[in-house]
C-alpha cells in the first residue's frame, strides 16, 4: 500500500469519527426541542437533560471535522482546493450553522431567562438540521461527481449540486443522525426521558432504514463497486438489529454499537465507491482529481504519517477516557438549577 | 468590486474579528491555570472564586474563538483554492499538525474541566486546564508558523513539474525564524491582553468593592488586591517580551520584506541613517506629497539593524523598481497609509496597558486598596486597548505583505512567490458578497451578545454559588450522575 492509499483511508476514518461523534451530536440537537415537548416532566429539565448528554464532549467531537479538513489540505490541497471552492454554497450553509451551534450551546445557560432560551434553542436546532442534511448533500455530490475540466476547474451548475440523489443523500445523512442520537440517548439518560428517547427510536427506525437503505442502493447501483455489495450489506444487517433493539426497548447499549456500526459502514460505502477518485469528473474520467494527481508530495504524506501515528492513537485514547468519565446517565430530575444570571441587575 | 477585492475584505473582516477573541483564550486560559494551581497549593478560597470568576468570562470567549475559527480553515479552500492548490503541500501541514496536537487537546479537555469539578480528583482536573493552556498556546505556534511561510517561505522548492511550491523540510518550516519570533510576540501579545483584563476588572472591583458595592466588603483586600497585581505583573513582563519579540521581527522585517518596513516607514527613497517619524502629513499613499512633521533621529538605524548610525534603508520608490526588473511589470506597494498607521497604532496603543500596570502597582503598594474613582475608570478604559494593538499588529502585518500572498523569501527559491491576485478562486463576486453579508451579519449580532455577556457576567461579580468548591462525588457508582453544572 502506497502513502496515497494509506492517506486516503485516514481521510476516511477522519470522517468516520466525524460523523460518528458529530452524528449523535447533530441528532441530540435536532431531537432536543421536540423530545422537550412530549412526555412527563418540566419541558426546560428535559430539553437540559438532552442537551448535557453532549455537553462534556462535543466540542473534542468537532474537532473530528477540523482535522478531516486539515488532513485534506495537507495531503490532498488539490481536492481540498476543488470541493471547498466548488461547495461554496453548501459549505457556507454549513459553517453558518456550526457557528450559531458552538455559541448557543456554550451561552444558552448563562442568562436565566426563558426567551434567550428560546434564541439559543434556535441556534442549537438550525445548527444540528442543517449541517446534518447537508453534509449528506455533499457527499453524495462528490460522489456522483462535478464537472471538472482539464485543468482542475469546475463549471458547477445547480442541478450538480440540487438533484434527487443529492437530495436522497441529504435525507439520508439527516435520518441515520436523528435515529442514531436518539438511540444515544436512551443510552445516556433515565426515567421519562429515555423512554420517550426510545419512542422516538421506534418511530424513527422504518423511514429512516428506507432512507438510509435507499440511498445505499442507489449508491451501490450507480457507482458501486463488486466487494461494497459487502459493506452495504453489513450496513442494512446493523440497521436492522438497531431497528429490532430499538423496538423491544432494550439492549441500548448493542443498539447504539449497531447505529456506530451503520454510520461507519455508510461513510466507508461513500469513501470506498469514490476510491481511486477524490473528486470524478463528470466531463471526462481522465479529468477527476483522483489520489494520484491530487496528492501532496511524498515527502509531506511521511511527515503526516509521522504525525497521524504519533498523535491519532493518543487522541483516541483520552477521548475514550472522557466518555468513561462522563459515563453515567443523565436524568430530568437530577439536573442542577441553572447557574445563568437575570437578563438584567 | 471584483471577487478578488470582496474576498480580501471577507479574509481581513473574518480573521480581525477571529483575532479578538483569540489572544484572551491564548493568554487567560495559563493565568487562570495559574489562580487555579494558587489555589490547590495554598488552600486560599480567594484562588478559587478568582478561578471561577475569570473561568466564566474565559469561556463565554472561547466559544466565539472556536466558532469563528472554523471558517478560518474553510475559507483558505473556499475563497482561496488557487493559493491552497499552489502551496498547500506545505501549508496544510502545520494546519493539520494543530488540529491534532493541539486543538484536539484543548477541545476535549476544555469539556472535562467545565464539567469535572466534582468528578475528577482535584490534582487531575487542574490538569485539565494546564492542559488547555499549554495547548491552546501550541495552537497557536502553528497557525503562526503557517502564516510566517506566507510571510518568509523557507523549507520549500518550486516543482516545474507542477507547477506546484513543495516541501523540502518540515523542521526548517517550523524553525524559521519569522515563525519563532511572531509566535513570541503574539503570545506576549496575548499575555498582555489577558493580564489587562484581568488587572483592569479586578482593580475596578476593588474600587467598587472598598466604596461598599458588591457582596462582602473585604474582598477588595482578599479577591481584588491581588487579583489587580497578579494582572498588572503579568502585563509588564509580557510587554518585556513584546518588546524584545517586537525589535527582533522587526530587525528580521527590514532585511526579509523591505517593502513592508519601507512602507511602515513612509521611507519613500533610499537613504541613509532615516529619522523615525511619529507624524505624517500628505495624501494618502502619494509618496511624494508626503511630510514627516515629528522626528526622531537614531531610532530607525537602530531598529533595522541595531546600530545607531551608517545605516543605509531601501525606500519604497527604489524596492518597486527592483522588483519590477526581478518579478516583471507590476505594483508591488502595499498600502503605505494603513501600513504607516497601523504599526504605530500597534506601538502607541500598547503603552497604555504597561502605564496602567505601573499606577495599578503604584496604588496598591504595601497592601494599599485605591478608592479613586478615576483609578476604576482607568482600569475600565484600559481593557479594550490590548485587543485593538492586537489588531493593529496583524493589519500591519496582513496589509504590508501585499501584494503578495506569498512574499518572495530574498535568499530562497525566489520561484516559491505568489501573489493575492494568483491566490483567489474562479468565484462569481456575487456568491462572495453572499458569503461577505452572511459572515458580517452574523458576526456583528455574535459581538454585540459576546460584548453583553462578558459586560453582565463582569459587573455581577464573583457569584455566591461559587463561594465554596462542590463535594468531590462519592466514588460508589450511582447509574445518574450527580451534576454540580449543567448547560
Amino acid at each position: 500500500m502506497g502513502l496515497q492509499q494509506f492517506w486516503f483511508i485516514i481521510l476516511a476514518v477522519l470522517f468516520l469519527g466525524f460523523f460518528i461523534l458529530e452524528g449523535f451530536d447533530f441528532g441530540v440537537g435536532m431531537l432536543m426541542a421536540p423530545l422537550g415537548r412530549v412526555g412527563e416532566g418540566d419541558p426546560e429539565a428535559r430539553r437540559r437533560a438532552v442537551l448535557n448528554t453532549i455537553g462534556p464532549v462535543w466540542d473534542g467531537n468537532e474537532v473530528w471535522l477540523i482535522v478531516a479538513g486539515g488532513a485534506m489540505f495537507a495531503a490532498f490541497p488539490n481536492m481540498y482546493a476543488t470541493v471547498f471552492s466548488s461547495l461554496y454554497l453548501p459549505l457556507l450553509v454549513i459553517l453558518f450553522g456550526m457557528i450559531l451551534r458552538v455559541v448557543a450551546i456554550e451561552w444558552r445557560g448563562k442568562i436565566d431567562d426563558p426567551k434567550w432560551r428560546t434564541w439559543a434553542d434556535v441556534g442549537i436546532a438550525l445548527g444540528s438540521w442543517l449541517p446534518a442534511i447537508l453534509w449528506g448533500v455533499a457527499f453524495a455530490v462528490l460522489v456522483r461527481g462535478l464537472p471538472i475540466d482539464a485543468g482542475h476547474h469546475v463549471h458547477l451548475s445547480i442541478g450538480d449540486v440540487l438533484n434527487a440523489y443529492t437530495l436522497l443523500g441529504g435525507l439520508a445523512t439527516c435520518g441515520l443522525f436523528l435515529f442514531h442520537g436518539a438511540v444515544f440517548l436512551a443510552l445516556k439518560t433515565s426515567g421519562p426521558v429515555r423512554d420517550d428517547a426510545f419512542r422516538f427510536a421506534a418511530a424513527l427506525s422504518l423511514p429512516v432504514t428506507a432512507l438510509v437503505g435507499g440511498f445505499g442502493l442507489w449508491t451501490q447501483l450507480a457507482h458501486g463497486k463488486g466487494w461494497t455489495w459487502w459493506v452495504l450489506a453489513v450496513a442494512v444487517a446493523a440497521q436492522l438489529i438497531a431497528v429490532a433493539l430499538v423496538w423491544r426497548r432494550h439492549h441500548e447499549g448493542l443498539a447504539f454499537l449497531a447505529t456506530t456500526i451503520v454510520v461507519a459502514a455508510v461513510v466507508v460505502l461513500l469513501f470506498a465507491v469514490l476510491y481511486p477518485n477524490l473528486v470524478p469528473s463528470t466531463l471526462n474520467p481522465a479529468w477527476s482529481v483522483t489520489i494520484y494527481n491530487g496528492s501532496s508530495s511524498h515527502y509531506t504524506l511521511v511527515i503526516m504519517t509521522w504525525a497521524a501515528l504519533i498523535f491519532a492513537p493518543l487522541v483516541i485514547a483520552y477521548q475514550a477516557w472522557t466518555y468513561w468519565v462522563f459515563r453515567q446517565r443523565i436524568s430530568a430530575d437530577r439536573i442542577p438549577a441553572s447557574g445563568g444570571l437575570a437578563r438584567r441587575t | 468590486m471584483t471577487a478578488l477585492d470582496i474576498s480580501r475584505w471577507q479574509f481581513g473582516i473574518t480573521t480581525v474579528y477571529h483575532f479578538i477573541f483569540v489572544p484572551l483564550t491564548i493568554g487567560l486560559a495559563p493565568i487562570i491555570a495559574g489562580m487555579q494551581t494558587a489555589w490547590v497549593i495554598t488552600g486560599n478560597n480567594a484562588w478559587y472564586r478568582l478561578t471561577r470568576f475569570f473561568g466564566k468570562l474565559f469561556l463565554i470567549n472561547f466559544a466565539l474563538g472556536v466558532a469563528t475559527g472554523i471558517v478560518q480553515e474553510f475559507q483558505f479552500g473556499m475563497n482561496w483554492s488557487e493559493y491552497s492548490r499552489f502551496v498547500g503541500d506545505i501549508f496544510g501541514a502545520p494546519l493539520a499538525m494543530e488540529g491534532l496536537a493541539a486543538f484536539f487537546f484543548e477541545s476535549t479537555f476544555i469539556g472535562l474541566w467545565i464539567f469535572g469539578w466534582n468528578r475528577l480528583p482535584r490534582l487531575l482536573h487542574l490538569a485539565c486546564i494546564w492542559v488547555v493552556a499549554f495547548a491552546v498556546n501550541l495552537s497557536a505556534f502553528f497557525i503562526i508558523a503557517a502564516n510566517s511561510f506566507m510571510q518568509h517561505p523557507v523549507g520549500a522548492r518550486y516543482n516545474p513539474q507542477t507547477g506546484r511550491a513543495e516541501l523540502t523540510s518540515i523542521v526548517a518550516l517550523y524553525t524559521n525564524p519569522t515563525a519563532i519570533a511572531a509566535f513570541l510576540h503574539a503570545v506576549a501579545g496575548s499575555f498582555l491582553t489577558a493580564a489587562t483584563f484581568v488587572a483592569g476588572i479586578c482593580g475596578w472591583w476593588m474600587v467598587r468593592s472598598r466604596r461598599g458595592k458588591g457582596a462582602d466588603g473585604n474582598d477588595a483586600a482578599a479577591l481584588y488586591r491581588p487579583g489587580t497585581i497578579l494582572g498588572a505583573v503579568v502585563a509588564l513582563a509580557a510587554a518585556v517580551g513584546l518588546f524584545f519579540t517586537g525589535d527582533s521581527q522587526g530587525k528580521l522585517m527590514f532585511r526579509q520584506q523591505p517593502m513592508k518596513m519601507a512602507s511602515a516607514e513612509s521611507l519613500c527613497h533610499t537613504a541613509t541613517d532615516p529619522d523615525f517619524s511619529i507624524l505624517t502629513v500628505g495624501t494618502h499613499n502619494n509618496c511624494d506629497s508626503i511630510t514627516h512633521v515629528i522626528k526622531v533621529p537614531f531610532v530607525l538605524p537602530f531598529l533595522a539593524r541595531g546600530r545607531f548610525s551608517g545605516v543605509t534603508l531601501a525606500g519604497v520608490k527604489d524596492i518597486q523598481q527592483d522588483y519590477q526588473t526581478r518579478f516583471g511589470p507590476g505594483d508591488y506597494r502595499p498600502n503605505l497609509f494603513v501600513t504607516y498607521w497601523s504599526f504605530r497604532m500597534m506601538i502607541g496603543l500598547m503603552l497604555i496597558p504597561v502605564l496602567f500596570a505601573l499606577v495599578a502597582l503604584w496604588m496598591t503598594r504595601g497592601g494599599r486598596i485605591p478608592n479613586q474613582r478615576w483609578f476604576s475608570w482607568f482600569a475600565l478604559l484600559t481593557i479594550p486597548t490590548p485587543f485593538l494593538a492586537n489588531s493593529a499588529g496583524w493589519v500591519f502585518t496582513e496589509m504590508g505583505r501585499q501584494p503578495w500572498i506569498v512574499a518572495p523569501n530574498p535568499t530562497g527559491d525566489p520561484m516559491v512567490r505568489f501573489t493575492v491576485q494568483q491566490g483567489v478562486s474562479a468565484n462569481s463576486a456575487g456568491i462572495v458578497v453572499l458569503s461577505l453579508t452572511v459572515f458580517t451579519l452574523i458576526y456583528a449580532v455574535l459581538a454585540v451578545i459576546w460584548f453583553w455577556l462578558m459586560y453582565r457576567y463582569v459587573i455581577e461579580g464573583p457569584q455566591e454559588h461559587d463561594a465554596e468548591p462542590a463535594p468531590p462525588t462519592p466514588p460508589e457508582e450511582a447509574e445518574v450522575a450527580p451534576l454540580s453544572f449543567a448547560y
